[in-house]
């Protein structure tokens, strides 16, 4: 995104300055584009509306939270309490959730990027029989739909133990996030100049060292985006956990099974849902141009 | 989420080839293949593990029965197109198709080239697209929000009440109706007295079924009208008093209801005169040529207030769920078309435009075609998530409306899963899923390899 708005930057003072003509002609034009503008503005604030919603739900007090509309708030401020909030913090299956969310988060936000990297590596510079088939099985992966994978890793994960566990909802991510890690990592990594390797290999050192030392510092960029990614698509995840999980339940899960009696418990679903969408929007406000760039790698910009 | 990744799948830059060293050729090939093998080996035992041994068990799982014991051929896949839950998911499935990918991909592309015309572009595109961050199943809680049918809650139907607010304003007594029988007729078309009235005499127009927060402001104890010469006078009221009362007769304790309106037809029909009852509910219709007349209350003062539409109901679940995905996906479209559009070089379109293009004329004749492969990449995304689309259906759709929304990704996890635990016919929806993602799996190799 950062990119983009570079971009625009770039072309707006090129075209100012072509028509900075007179006081009239610059007032003309900003007059015209006042319909514009506005229009942006209302779509913008429309698309900031439903979660600010959320939020404001979750801040009435509880026992009018189920008949008033958010927007009462701004003309009875009386209504907000944090009192939803500390019954939340006070919930010990909402907490725990949210302990096991990040541990599923990290976990499966390490492993594949780790695992991938390697392989990433292998398909970008070492040249082996049967690569270019593989990598094509590689891209092929990536569409495959969880569905697929759900009802055999089900009888796996119940015979070896891994169900209603942390570490089996990780390794599942990792599975499926593998194909998108390789696949993104690899473009990355055959745009670092060859000569550089090249000059490396001469000097003796080892794939391993060269992996260690060169790729992953210079992959940075890529493995910062990918490292947003996958915890997002990880932290936001419902059909795996509620799959391969009973009592390890990650909060998505967590508000789910609350869920199942929606209206007389809105005062725990809204500031949890809020709870559990604040850390992903921290996240995605303090890197999001990693993320963007992570959304267009390999597609646009390559 | 998992979908977004699906955009990567375009022809990535061209592949390296690898530094043939000179001497042993052989031996180099043999060595570079166990050091590649060393760095796939923890790649590929999970795909392997995870994606490549389930796929080929499910499809296998899919011809055998519920619990797996007997082979019983494509009985699933006949039980899969005939069951009324799985038509309606697929049904669903391809409206859903028709609809979100295009306009995902249209309102990324309106926004993209809007934004390149605004200063504050950066904060615009933040705002639409920081739903992407959020989880579909969160966006579903905060659209089950929205969407709530009592305006009182629901800031859609609270919004689209205000506007109907204005042309439609609702009566001050919806819910009431006549305490006997002598007031005929029916709420939307009001009520008259059966008994025509002439000059001089009195009209009671009693009514009922009216809770006390919902008498009009300001009303006070009903009065016995009395008769005036010329006119026809009148009371309607609140006929009933705490303990029961006499229908028909206005008694002590009973209140008037003001801001009624009252309606007088002739003998033709016509509607003569109107006029509005006062604080005790009474009235007076004044000047009266001699003759018989009906009085009546007229519909206006029964006009519901605006319901709400159930957007959450059977019948609109599926368009509104479609409504709150766009409104997560629309920024991804965006951004990833306006950085297609920020890579068209800007002397082809100020050619456009000294040609003496207008705008659209650009936009349509340049822009668009220049951006077709961009396009294309986002629809095609999008048709795939799309497919797979689960969680926000879960948690925007109550309990009642949650088969009307259903889609063959939760049908799938409901019939493998969710109580009914059939892994052959929770196989073959799979399988189902698998082959409509085929195509765009097929796609992505053939632009992979085409690249490569």
């Amino acid at each position: 995104m950062a990119a983009v708005a570079h971009q625009a930057e770039h072309v707006a003072p090129l075209r100012v300055a072509e028509k900075r003509k007179s006081v009239a002609h610059r007032l003309t034009r900003v007059l015209s584009r006042a319909p514009l503008n506005i229009l942006l503005l209302i779509i913008g604030v429309f698309w900031l509306v439903p979660t600010l919603g959320l939020f404001f739900t979750s801040l009435i007090v509880p026992d009018q939270i189920s008949s008033v509309g958010w927007w009462k708030i701004f003309a009875q401020p009386s209504l907000a309490t944090l009192e939803n909030y500390r019954h939340v913090f006070a919930d010990r299956s909402i907490m725990s959730a949210l302990v096991i969310t990040v541990f599923i988060a990290i976990g499966a936000t390490v492993l594949p990027l780790l695992v991938g990297a390697l392989a990433a590596y292998a398909f970008a510079w070492i040249d082996f029989p049967g690569r270019d088939w593989l990598f094509v099985g590689v891209v092929a992966a990536i569409v495959v739909p969880y569905q697929m994978a759900l009802i055999p890793i089900f009888s796996i994960y119940n015979h070896v133990g891994l169900f209603d566990t942390v570490l089996g909802i990780v390794l599942f991510h990792t599975g499926f996030g593998l194909p998108f890690a390789i696949f993104l990592l690899r473009n990355f990594f055959v745009g670092i100049p060859k000569e550089l390797l090249e000059a490396a290999r001469i000097d003796g050192a080892g794939e391993l060292r060269i992996f260690m030392r060169l790729v992953l510092p210079l992959g940075m960029p890529a493995l910062a985006s990918l490292t947003i990614f996958q915890f997002l698509w990880t932290w936001n995840d419902l059909l795996v956990a509620l799959t391969f999980g009973r009592d390890t339940q990650p909060i998505t899960v967590a508000i789910f099974t609350q869920m199942r009696q929606f209206g007389s418990n809105i005062d725990l679903i809204a500031p949890a849902s809020f709870l559990s969408l604040a850390i992903p929007l921290v996240v995605f406000f303090a890197f999001q141009r990693y993320f963007a760039q992570g959304l267009l790698a390999g597609s646009v910009k390559s | 989420m998992a979908a977004m990744q699906d955009i990567a799948a375009k022809p990535p830059a061209r592949g390296a080839s690898p530094p043939t060293s000179a001497k042993g050729h052989r031996h180099s090939l043999r060595r570079r293949s166990l050091v590649a093998l060393a760095f796939l080996a923890p790649a590929l035992f999970f795909l392997v593990v995870w994606i490549v041994y389930p796929t080929v068990y499910t499809i296998g799982r899919s011809l055998y029965d519920k619990t797996g014991a007997r082979f019983i051929g494509i009985d699933n896949y006949k039980t899969l197109f005939t069951t009324d839950i799985l038509t309606v998911a697929i049904r669903n499935n391809a409206v859903w198709v028709a609809i979100a990918p295009a306009t995902v991909t249209a309102i990324g592309l309106v926004f993209a080239v809007l934004t390149e015309r605004i200063r504050w572009s950066v904060a615009f595109k933040t705002a639409v697209f920081m739903p992407m961050a959020i989880s579909l199943f969160a966006a579903g809680v905060i659209w089950h929000i929205m969407y709530l049918q009592n305006p009182e809650q629901g800031a859609v139907n609270a919004a689209i009440g205000g506007v109907v607010q204005v042309f439609r304003p609702p009566g001050p007594l919806s819910g009431a109706s006549p305490s006997t029988r002598a007031l005929t007729g029916s709420a939307a078309q009001g009520f008259t007295l059966r008994v025509p009235v002439h000059p001089g005499s009195v009209a009671r127009l009693g009514l009922t079924a009216i809770p006390p927060q919902d008498v009009p402001k300001g009303a006070v104890a009903a009065v016995e009208p009395a008769s005036s010469p010329g006119a026809v006078t009148g009371v309607v009221w609140r006929d009933f008093r705490p303990g029961g009362g006499k229908p028909g007769k206005v008694e002590k304790g009973e209140l008037g209801l003001p801001g009624v309106t009252l309606r007088l037809a002739d003998r033709t029909g016509t509607i003569v005169a109107t006029t509005t009852s006062g604080p005790s509910g009474d009235f007076t219709f004044s000047g009266l040529a001699p003759g018989a007349y009906r009085v009546g209350i007229s519909s206006k003062t029964f006009t519901p207030p605006f319901a709400g539409i159930p957007w959450l109901g059977t019948s609109l679940i599926t368009p509104s769920t479609i409504i709150a995905y766009i409104w997560v996906w629309a920024g991804f479209a965006m951004v990833v078309i306006g950085a297609g559009l920020a890579a068209i070089p800007r002397d082809v379109l100020e050619a456009a435009r000294t040609d003496g293009a207008t705008e659209w004329q650009v936009f349509r004749r340049v822009t668009v075609p220049l951006l077709a492969p961009t396009l294309f990449t986002v629809f095609i995304t999008m048709i795939i998530n799309v497919l797979k689309v689960f969680d926000i259906i879960l948690s925007i759709a109550p309990g009642s409306s949650q088969a009307a929304g259903n889609v063959i990704a939760l049908a799938m996890w409901r019939t493998s899963f969710g109580g009914v635990n059939d892994f052959g016919l929770g196989s073959a929806i799979a399988v189902l899923l698998f082959l409509l993602v085929i195509p765009v799996l097929l796609l992505n190799v053939r632009r992979f390899r085409r690249e490569d």
